[in-house]
């Protein structure tokens, strides 16, 4: 297993391993806002920057993204050098300019001395900081109801053709969890619930009543799983306590 | 007709030799993007027709009509050259072409009026070879565009295409062409400057069976058009580079990516791989060799970023241009993430060349490190105003000057842009440096795609820089933050210089933002996108501390900090700049004293651009007691 020194501390981390793994095994913290371990890293945010070398690279410095570059033996790692914190303030305060309201960024921004921005404050402001983790959950997933739209500055997540209502959205709600900066909305009652301007109907336990997941998202993991889609009809904590029933011996009610 | 055999294939190109060697006179018409803008298809239809008529197009006539691509001196076209006399006439018109018949193909005698003439002396040139545009040049990538018909197969073999192939193939193991192309020097003429051959290389020794070839036509900087003259001038030259490089690495797949906006290189491609198919040139068992390559063109969608190589295979792939993070080299994990060669067109057009005549002939082109010649689209104030091909090292001044005939209307120079919207500014102090990839990287712009934008006197700076932040605004795919967000605060604190609304600390505040630009970006784009701010701010920071300072622009061009009026001792009442006005803010009777209303005035400076005898002048529309902000400056 390579052995990488990320800011003097050894770890030793398995190939195809990461920078920023390494880091964090090594207890050493980096700020990120477009990473998530469930997630292919994708080097968006530019907040993770690191300076890496070698043995032998006559003291040359890259600098990289710590979230996509991937470890190999040796490796040195610094990960708050002057250059470092420049980008990473110079970053934040970009987005602080975008975002001036938003209180992840403004705490981020904080921590790197920035408590105003010396931007342009964005006209229209914003909580989208268009990490594209929503998208990339959805990808994920294999939904794909959501993308980016348009380009640069006029960069946006939306549905297809920016219409309400994304026909592929299963209401799985996993674009809103996983946003870091709650942008995005979305409305739940023990009947429906609504996301992206579309209303799914819930699927209610028998048992305990909860409305534990939309119509479409059962489908779409019934057809995903390959299981039928009454295998949704129960919550998974009343189907938990109704499979332990049919084993004998489990069951306190016998 | 399929070729099999070497022996063949040197049987063909004989004949293609003889056959061209028939003609007794050859109408070449420049029917390059310049050109056709122009209105030289006219001209070439008029010719057809005009030949037929008389039946001058018979065989036993000997003479020819084909249209090319480029022949370069865009500013003078439409063109037509006469051969083998070496004959240019210049603004063809399809009035003109019946002179040219009867005068000069049937009367042997030049027809004066449509000779180029000098910029600089005035004198009418017969020769196209001895016009300093051409006398200066030396044609590598660009050998055979406007010499060949881009749709005639035979043509272009008889003017040497594929025989580098040929040698490639036959005389010469993969590992033999690679070596070649290391040894010739050659470097990315995309703008990178990366060692062909080391790229090459590292492909080859990838692992992996299926690997790929990719050419690059997405140019898209401003003012750049090298790429498109040659994939819509002789698109053989490329297709042979890329088969000798799909030998050379192992690949039996490439692609040609084409830009959106260049529809008419995708048909001349299209033809060309049809023409080498069918000859066997292109598809299985190349001229027999037991080497299969075939090539694919595709299309892109409109996105600049599509030029950067990650973004490009994405797109080819079908899913968005976006770019990523390169910590794996392309040839290792490239297109499917599968091992990729990716070239410039330029690139690939001097690889059939550089196998034809040698390594050491390529090498012995050029400077230290940066071997051969490179392709320039020269444009702005300039004279001659074209495509051109020099040999690395040549001098800006002998570009500009004995090329590019000096500056219009003989204003002063003041900068020249290379590199598009990576690259920047040179001044004047540094006219003599010879121009290569290093030299060009020093002094704070690139090489680029080749483009060459010559300024005067009236350009402003800070507007320059405006510019190309501008047009990269629009063209930023904004995944990474520096990139979206900065270029967008980088338009805003520009912006506010040109208006007049700068504040003290704004240079510092640009140069901040530059830096974290230049180290956070995802790809080239963003990284190298802060190169026109930077470089104007290195060679001009006077000009952007007076917009700041003073509210001033020296140059006279940023429309909200600038007023014009005429001089009346000078005025010699002669009307130009009434004319001239399109807002109809100056008011004077001929033979008297011109006065600009200065309510109706918008500062677009046409009267001052016009006036012949120096008669107006700008000054900073706060200040106007003072004297000439360029006066000032200096």
């Amino acid at each position: 297993m390579p052995t990488v020194t990320v800011d003097g501390k050894a770890v030793e981390v398995p190939e195809g391993t990461f920078v920023l793994e390494a880091a964090r095994k090594a207890g050493i913290h980096i700020p990120t806002l477009c990473h998530h371990e469930a997630l292919e890293p994708w080097g968006g945010c530019r907040l993770c920057v690191v300076d890496v070398t070698k043995e032998g690279w006559d003291g040359w410095c890259k600098l990289v993204v710590a979230c996509l570059f991937p470890v190999e033996d040796g490796l040195i790692v610094h990960t708050a050098t002057e250059r470092i914190i420049e980008t990473r303030t110079v970053v934040l305060d970009l987005l602080l300019a975008r975002c001036p309201d938003t209180p992840l960024i403004r705490k981020l921004a904080r921590e790197h001395g920035i408590r105003k921005t010396t931007f342009e404050v964005n006209p229209e402001p914003t909580d989208c900081i268009l990490c594209g983790l929503c998208t990339r959950v959805c990808d994920h997933i294999g939904v794909s109801a959501i993308s980016a739209a348009n380009r640069g500055v006029g960069r946006e997540i939306a549905p297809p053709f920016m219409e309400d209502g994304p026909p592929d959205c299963t209401g799985c709600l996993s674009c809103a969890e996983i946003c870091p900066t709650d942008h995005i909305k979305y409305r739940a009652s023990m009947q429906s619930r609504t996301i992206w301007g579309k209303t799914f109907d819930m699927v209610r336990c028998p048992t305990c009543g909860r409305a534990h997941i939309t119509k479409e998202q059962a489908a779409f993991e019934a057809r995903r799983g390959k299981v039928p889609e009454s295998y949704f009809e129960y919550c998974d904590a009343c189907k938990r306590k109704k499979t332990a029933q049919t084993i004998d011996g489990l069951s306190r009610t016998g | 007709m399929r070729i099999e055999s070497r022996e063949r294939f040197e049987t063909f190109q004989v004949r293609a030799g003889k056959q061209a060697a028939r003609i007794k006179t050859r109408i070449v018409v420049c029917c390059g993007p310049g050109c056709l803008a122009s209105g030289s298809q006219d001209v070439a239809d008029a010719f057809a027709r005009e030949l037929k008529s008389r039946g001058l197009l018979e065989k036993r006539q000997k003479i020819e009509c084909k249209r090319t691509g480029c022949h370069g001196l865009c500013e003078a076209g439409p063109l037509v050259a006469l051969e083998p006399a070496g004959i240019l006439y210049t603004r063809v018109k399809p009035r003109n072409v019946k002179d040219i018949i009867e005068k000069t193909v049937l009367g042997g005698k030049v027809v004066e009026r449509l000779l180029f003439k000098d910029p600089v002396n005035g004198k009418r040139i017969e020769k196209y070879g001895e016009i300093s545009f051409y006398r200066n040049q030396t044609r590598v990538s660009m050998r055979n565009v406007g010499r060949v018909d881009p749709f005639d197969l035979d043509d272009a073999v008889a003017n040497g295409a594929y025989s580098g192939l040929v040698k490639a193939l036959f005389d010469n193991t993969p590992e033999e062409v690679v070596d070649a192309v290391d040894h010739s020097g050659l470097r990315g003429r995309g703008g990178a400057g990366f060692a062909t051959g080391r790229k090459w290389r590292s492909c080859r020794g990838a692992k992996g069976d299926r690997k790929f070839v990719i050419c690059n036509g997405d140019e898209g900087d401003p003012g750049a058009f090298k790429d498109r003259a040659i994939m819509e001038g002789d698109p053989h030259s490329i297709l042979e580079g890329m088969i000798i490089g799909a030998y050379a690495i192992g690949a039996h797949e490439g692609y040609v990516y084409v830009r959106n906006e260049y529809p008419l290189a995708v048909v001349s491609l299209e033809a060309a791989m049809a023409d080498a198919r069918k000859a066997g040139l292109l598809g299985d068992n190349i001229l027999g060799s037991g080497f299969d390559f075939d090539i694919r063109i595709s299309r892109g969608g409109g996105a600049f970023v599509c030029g950067e190589s990650s973004a490009l295979m994405r797109s080819i792939e079908g899913k968005v241009g976006e770019p990523r993070a390169k910590y794996i080299h392309g040839t290792d994990r490239g297109l499917h993430d599968l091992p990729t060669v990716l070239n410039n067109v330029e690139t690939w057009s001097h690889v059939g060349a550089i196998l034809q005549k040698g390594a050491d002939w390529f090498a012995a082109m050029g400077t230290d490190k940066s071997k051969g010649a490179k392709a320039f689209s020269l444009v702005g104030k300039v004279r001659n105003t074209g495509l051109i091909e020099l040999p690395m090292g040549t001098t800006l001044r002998r570009i500009i000057y004995e090329i590019g005939g000096g500056i219009q209307g003989d204003r002063p120079f003041k900068a020249v842009q290379t590199g598009g919207p990576s690259g920047g500014v040179i001044p004047e102090s540094l006219l003599d440096l010879p121009v290569d990839y290093e030299k060009l990287e020093e002094n704070g712009s690139m090489m680029g795609s080749g483009g060459m934008i010559v300024m005067d006197d009236r350009t402003c700076m800070v507007d320059v820089a405006r510019y190309f932040i501008d047009f990269l605004i629009e063209e930023s795919c904004g995944k990474c933050v520096p990139c979206r967000e900065g270029l967008k605060q980088m338009h805003n604190l520009l912006d506010g210089l040109t208006l007049g609304k700068g504040r003290q600390g704004d240079i510092e505040r640009i140069e901040r933002l530059a830096r974290g630009m230049k180290l956070g970006s995802l790809c080239d784009l963003g990284r190298s996108a802060t190169n026109p701010v930077l470089s104007t701010l290195r060679h001009f920071r006077d000009e952007y501390e007076a917009h700041i300072d003073h509210g001033a622009c020296p140059a006279g061009i940023c429309r909200e900090l600038t007023a014009f009026e005429i001089l009346e001792d000078v005025c010699d009442g002669c009307h130009l700049c009434v004319k001239a006005c399109p807002v109809d803010a100056i008011e004077g009777k001929a033979k008297k004293m011109h006065v600009i209303d200065d309510v109706k005035c918008t500062a677009c400076g046409e009267c001052f651009n016009v006036c012949p005898i120096d008669a107006i002048r700008h000054f900073p529309k706060n200040n106007p007691a003072g004297t000439s902000p360029r006066e000032e400056v200096a």
